[in-house]
């Protein structure tokens, strides 16, 4: 790695394309005879299908055919039981789809839609999720392999022995993913090969998917995944549009686009899961924890046990003798949860850096000060070192940067005419994650090369970053190197998901171009016609157990007003600095890094499901009642990074940061409300129903 | 007696159509002319990505029926590079500023800021102007005007600060 | 969506004798609710009459120095109207409170007044909605209500009404232009909107048949200062969880000579504040005396288990907006 290209903030190669309209994403393929598909989804929360009537829909014009668990084609049983779709007349939660219309135009299918009569035979349902309801049981593992629980020492008794206890809960609601671009997918069958272009963040794992599903070889599916409109982990595993394209193209025989739309998206591609947190926190009055508990309750469907991992980021962050982290789950006949930006970091962190704040506060000490007393020489839990830990640089670089230090750390001092204003810091982490993949590097006559790998750019910049790798392995300057990604032809790659892209597949491409150079030395004269092509496959390294706690850092300052007419609150600023290893495009890292503070604001303030209990289902579920922020809401934010030297990672020395800046933003923005109001929330999103409330019972009024 | 013969100009291209009444522009750009620059986020009116112009003010797509377009001009995210390859100031000041991540929300906003400099520019107020400025002329457009006039334009990546400078640079 | 037929009407007459020969039949305005509310399946017209292009889109001086506002006249240009915004501020900025720079473009001044509510009830067709479905019941009453009424509620609805502008045109006593068959009337806007009482499904006292071609603004309120304000989950862009609209002229002394109080969000109305109007007349244009009122007027609510919050959020605006205004008042008498 001596080249100049990483680091570079080089522009995004599709920038020109997605600027102009010309980027094409998986509903835009112009495809001969090409018909839409609308899906219809059960009105129920629980029982089961007893009679479809399709009559009225075929009769309407345009129609082709509609879709149910009486002829559907019959799927190989999946991996995902999310995708079983069709295949059953089992409705597991309200919004699973019963049939899927298959039509000419798309005003035609969602005319026809409306038309199938379905008919049920009801069962009771319960979708309330509760701290101590009675079927919650503690699963072998959370999200991502996490044991369930972890414990040393005697948390219980050194808490109830401290000095200075915190013990507290927190209720972070379902929140939703909502890509800009719904849940899509076109399918049309080349005689016996199937074509799909699909909204994925990882081609293979849909071509591998559909190949079981279909029982076709690997080989005979390609899967085109150029352009996609943003995932956020909701299109992290396939979805049903793409089994229902599949189905649909080959009942038909035509091109099939299923465009999920956005109403029905909340129960079918996954959500984030509630969280409900119970933390309790000792110290000793130098700060010092003595013990810590972290327990959650979540819930997850009757087809799938997800538990989002919420309790795990504190068996990473603070120093303490004892410990408990513990998840518990729920089986409710709700919709399948499954992963949304920073799955577990994001709520746990929210809820444990909260703490920290009060626990600041019960103190009477700086919450950054608190921090930095905390800080491990070993991962807690583990025991093993970190390959590097920059907290404590992140906070004091952002602390400068911020101002921290003119704080008054009274709490309800600082006031602008009818608005309350305050200041937070909270801590982020995010694990290195890594994954095997393939990559192919080619050099070409005209002193040009190629580097192809199926990486999913969802608007990381990865084809920029990949040639900044590559360029930079090679030694040649930026211009000169192609890339070629988002095909399943290309050599497989692993998903764009946990942060883990471009480490993985930079890695694979970084070894093929490595592979090429030695190639290339070797050689005298011109090259031949179709170029010299050098092949890496980092199975067995990539994903080799490290002995190394790997993990980015960050902290996160945020200045809020509230309005104590209408309990409003706003961020006025946000700052953010990250050590995620070493920065590989300065450009595009600074974009995705804002991107998470953004979404971090969301979850402070705006963002919030309800689960209704009469029906079953999420009753925000379009974007006027899921408020995702607006323009309007989001102010000058800034992302910093401190430049880590890490030999542990891989050989660009990068960690991941997708999700990074998602992680301990919200819990920043609620500190800095309670900095403002001296009223503790501890139930999101902070919007004024529940500001107002606070601010009337804090006066007494 | 559901469908009519509609006639409209699209990016200075008149197209003669004979349309379902029930479809709405956005799906005539996207279906029917091929030009997908503008997205179907929502199709409700919620996300902004649809926004295109006609007859130069910006609108959701989606929620426009074709047939109501009769002699009409539109003009879409394609239309704005002037036939050419040269990009219209505003989509080289989002490449410039990295105003976008993964580009679906992106000709709207693209759109959108077209329509909204216009509006500025014949002394259109927003919510955030002060009341008390004076009627019918020019309104400056510094960050929070910016935001406030964008909000109809979500971005789920959460590009909002360097679209704002994008707007910025070219307001 | 239904299929249906397409009207598109060049006059007023062209547009009455479309409705009147289409029974059912629904206007299109912007279509920025009615297209919304057809792909749901909600709105399922045979006949719709495109009422855009009938020659109502201007904003005119009358005689008596009111203001007559065409039906077609788009929310953004009513709301950047200098009339508008010299005279009617509260009408301006509740426009501009409302929805997107998009939408205002496509809004219509009568489509905003036909607006119907955004109850998630209402908007889903697999469940109970006794406005949508007289009969079928209220999802809403013990469902998820955090945005619903806390005033004028009924066992059947309790839905709110989600415009903006029609609170500023309540407050400052606008007038809806109707025309049908039986000719032209007029109705007060405060009372354009109906309270759901046994018939949810009635939004308005519009007639089978008639067309709105316009609203008048009153004279006098014109000279006199207005405001409006809204309290929202988001910066900008989404539906109020409470606003107000009010107008207030003082004599000399002080007291309130003219007040005009309207709430959104509410009621299934704008909420006129009869009650704080009748006894703030005459009293002196004070914090006390704002409170003291509203919070007469506020009595009335009767919060459903979750948006009880509304009251003091609505309390507070009012108390607000009027401070403000009476601030406003005092400040172009001593000029």
């Amino acid at each position: 790695m001596t080249g100049t290209a990483l680091g570079a903030a080089a522009e995004r190669r599709e920038g020109h394309l997605k600027v102009t309209g010309g980027a094409r994403y998986a509903a835009e393929h112009p495809l001969p005879g090409r018909a839409h598909a609308w899906p219809v989804p059960a009105t129920v929360a629980r029982g089961r299908v007893t009679a479809v009537d399709t009559t009225a829909a075929l009769d309407l014009p345009g129609v082709l055919t509609v879709l149910t668990h009486e002829n559907a084609p019959r799927l190989t049983e999946p991996g995902d039981p999310t995708l079983a779709v069709l295949q059953d007349p089992g409705v597991p939660h309200r919004g699973w789809f019963v049939a899927l219309v298959v039509a000419r135009t798309l005003e035609e299918a969602r005319a026809a839609a409306g038309a199938v009569r379905v008919e049920y035979a009801v069962e009771d349902h319960d979708v309330t999720l509760t701290a101590d309801h009675p079927e919650a049981y503690e699963p072998e593992t959370a999200n991502a392999g996490h044991p369930a629980r972890r414990e040393y020492g005697d948390p219980d008794g050194a808490v109830d022995s401290a000095p200075v206890r915190v013990d507290v809960s927190y209720r972070v609601p379902p929140l939703h993913n909502h890509p800009m671009e719904p849940h899509t997918s076109t399918a049309h069958w080349e005689g016996d090969r199937l074509v799909v272009h699909t909204s994925s963040q990882g081609g293979n794992a849909v071509r591998a998917t559909l190949a079981a599903l279909f029982e076709l070889p690997e080989d005979r599916i390609t899967v085109d995944t150029r352009h996609v409109g943003g995932g956020f982990g909701s299109k992290g595993t396939p979805r049903p549009d793409v089994v229902l394209a599949a189905m649909a193209a080959r009942e038909t025989g035509r091109p099939v686009t299923v465009a999920l739309p956005r109403r029905q998206l909340a129960a079918v591609v996954g959500h984030r899961a509630p969280t409900l947190h119970r933390l309790r926190l000792g110290a000793g009055p130098d700060g010092r924890l003595t013990g810590l508990t972290h327990d959650i309750v979540t819930h997850s469907s009757r087809i799938k046990e997800f538990v989002e991992q919420a309790a795990v980021p504190a068996r990473v962050m603070y120093a303490t003798p004892s410990s408990r982290t513990l998840h518990r789950v729920v089986r409710l006949d709700v919709p399948s949860p499954s992963w949304m930006r920073a799955p577990g970091e994001s709520p746990g962190m929210y809820a444990l850096e909260s703490a920290m704040d009060e626990l600041a506060t019960a103190l009477g000490m700086d919450p950054v000060q608190l921090r930095l007393r905390n800080e491990p020489d070993r991962e807690p839990d583990s025991g093993k070192p970190f390959s590097s830990r920059n907290l404590a640089a992140c906070l004091r670089e952002g602390a400068r940067r911020f101002g921290w230090d003119r704080r008054d750390p009274r709490p309800g001092a600082r006031t602008e005419g009818p608005l309350l204003v305050g200041t937070g810091v909270a801590a982020a982490t995010y694990p290195v994650l890594v994954q095997p993949s393939t990559a192919e590097a080619r050099a070409l006559p005209d002193g040009t090369f190629t580097v192809r790998i199926n990486a999913t750019d969802i608007g990381t910049g990865a084809r920029t970053v990949l040639a900044q790798v590559a360029a930079d392995t090679l030694g040649v300057p930026l211009e000169r190197v192609r890339t070629e990604i988002g095909d399943s032809e290309l050599p497989s790659a692993s998903l764009a998901g946990g942060s883990s892209g471009t480490a993985s597949w930079g890695w694979a491409v970084h070894d093929a171009c490595t592979r090429l150079g030695g190639l290339l030395g070797g050689l005298t004269g011109r090259l031949p016609a179709e170029g010299v092509t050098a092949r890496a496959d980092t199975d067995g390294r990539a994903n080799a157990e490290s002995p190394y706690a790997r993990h980015a850092f960050g902290a996160h300052f945020a200045e809020v007003t509230v309005d104590t007419v209408t309990g409003e609150v706003r961020v006025r600023r946000m700052l953010g600095v990250f050590a995620a290893g070493r920065v590989l495009n300065a450009r595009t890292a600074r974009s995705q890094f804002i991107g998470g503070m953004v979404m971090g604001l969301g979850m402070a303030l705006t963002e919030g499901s309800t689960m209704d209990a009469a029906f079953g289902d999420f009753t925000e579920s379009d974007l006027a009642s899921y408020h995702v922020p607006a323009h309007a809401d989001v102010p000058a934010v800034e992302a910093h990074w401190i430049d880590e030297d890490d030999a542990h990672l891989n050989p660009m020395g990068s960690k991941g940061i997708g999700e990074i800046g998602n992680v301990g933003s919200a819990a920043a923005v609620g500190n800095a409300v309670h900095h403002a109001t001296g009223v503790r929330y501890r139930e999101l999103p902070l919007t004024p129903d529940k500001v107002l409330a606070g601010l009337t019972s804090a006066r007494g009024g | 007696m559901h469908r009519s013969e509609t006639t409209l100009t699209v990016n200075g291209k008149p197209h003669t159509l004979h349309l379902d009444h029930r479809r709405v522009l956005l799906d005539l750009l996207r279906e029917d002319l091929g030009l997908t620059g503008a997205k179907k986020g929502c199709d409700h009116g919620q996300c902004g990505a649809c926004t295109a112009l006609v007859d130069g003010r910006r609108v959701n797509t989606c929620l426009l029926l074709a047939v109501t377009l009769d002699g009409r001009e539109v003009t879409t995210v394609e239309g704005l590079t002037d036939g050419g390859e040269t990009p219209h100031p505003l989509q080289r000041a989002f490449l410039d500023r990295d105003a976008f991540q993964c580009g679906y929300c992106t000709p709207g906003q693209i759109c959108s800021a077209v329509g909204a400099l216009a509006e500025a520019a014949a002394g259109h107020p927003s919510h955030v102007t002060d009341p008390a400025a004076p009627s019918g002329r020019p309104v400056p457009l510094d960050a929070a005007e910016i935001r406030e006039r964008l909000s109809g334009n979500l971005c789920r990546c959460g590009a909002y600060p360097h679209i704002v400078e994008a707007v910025e640079d070219v307001s | 969506m239904k299929p249906f037929a397409y009207v598109r009407a060049g006059t007023v007459e062209e547009a009455t004798g479309a409705l009147a020969a289409h029974p059912g039949a629904r206007c299109l305005g912007g279509g920025t609710n009615l297209v919304d509310l057809m792909k749901l399946g909600v709105e399922r017209p045979d006949v719709l009459v495109d009422v855009t292009r009938l020659p109502l889109d201007t904003v005119e001086e009358l005689p008596d120095g009111s203001l007559r506002v065409g039906a077609t006249v788009r929310n953004s240009d009513l709301a950047a109207h200098p009339l508008v915004r010299d005279r009617y501020p509260a009408l301006s900025q509740a426009l501009l409170a409302g929805a997107s720079g998009q939408l205002r473009n496509a809004a219509t001044t009568g489509g905003n007044l036909l607006q119907r509510t955004r109850c998630p009830y209402f908007q889903d067709l697999s469940k109970p909605c006794n406005k949508r479905e007289p009969g079928s019941g209220c999802g809403a009453r013990e469902g998820t209500h955090r945005d619903h009424a806390v005033l004028g509620h009924s066992a059947h609805c309790v839905a709110t009404h989600p415009s903006d502008m029609s609170v500023a045109l309540a407050a400052l006593g606008a007038r809806v232009e109707l025309l049908g068959d039986d000719g032209a009337r007029e109705i007060p806007a405060d009372r354009f909107h109906r309270l759901p009482g046994d018939h949810p499904e009635r939004d308005t006292e519009i007639r089978p048949g008639e067309l709105i071609t316009g609203v008048l603004l009153p004279a006098a309120t014109a000279s006199l200062p207005s405001a409006y304000r809204k309290a929202r989950d988001r910066a900008s862009y989404a539906f109020a969880l409470a606003s107000v609209a009010a107008v207030l002229g003082t004599a000399d002394d002080g007291t309130v000579t003219h007040v005009g109080l309207a709430f959104g969000a509410l009621a299934h109305k704008p909420w006129r504040a009869e009650r704080a109007e009748a006894a703030l007349r005459g009293a002196p244009a004070t914090a006390d005396a704002f409170a003291h009122a509203v919070g007469l007027e506020l009595e009335a609510a009767r919060p459903l288990r979750d948006n009880g919050y509304k009251v003091p959020l609505a309390r507070n605006l009012a108390v607000d907006v009027l401070t403000r205004l009476a601030r406003t008042a005092r400040t172009q008498e001593d000029r």
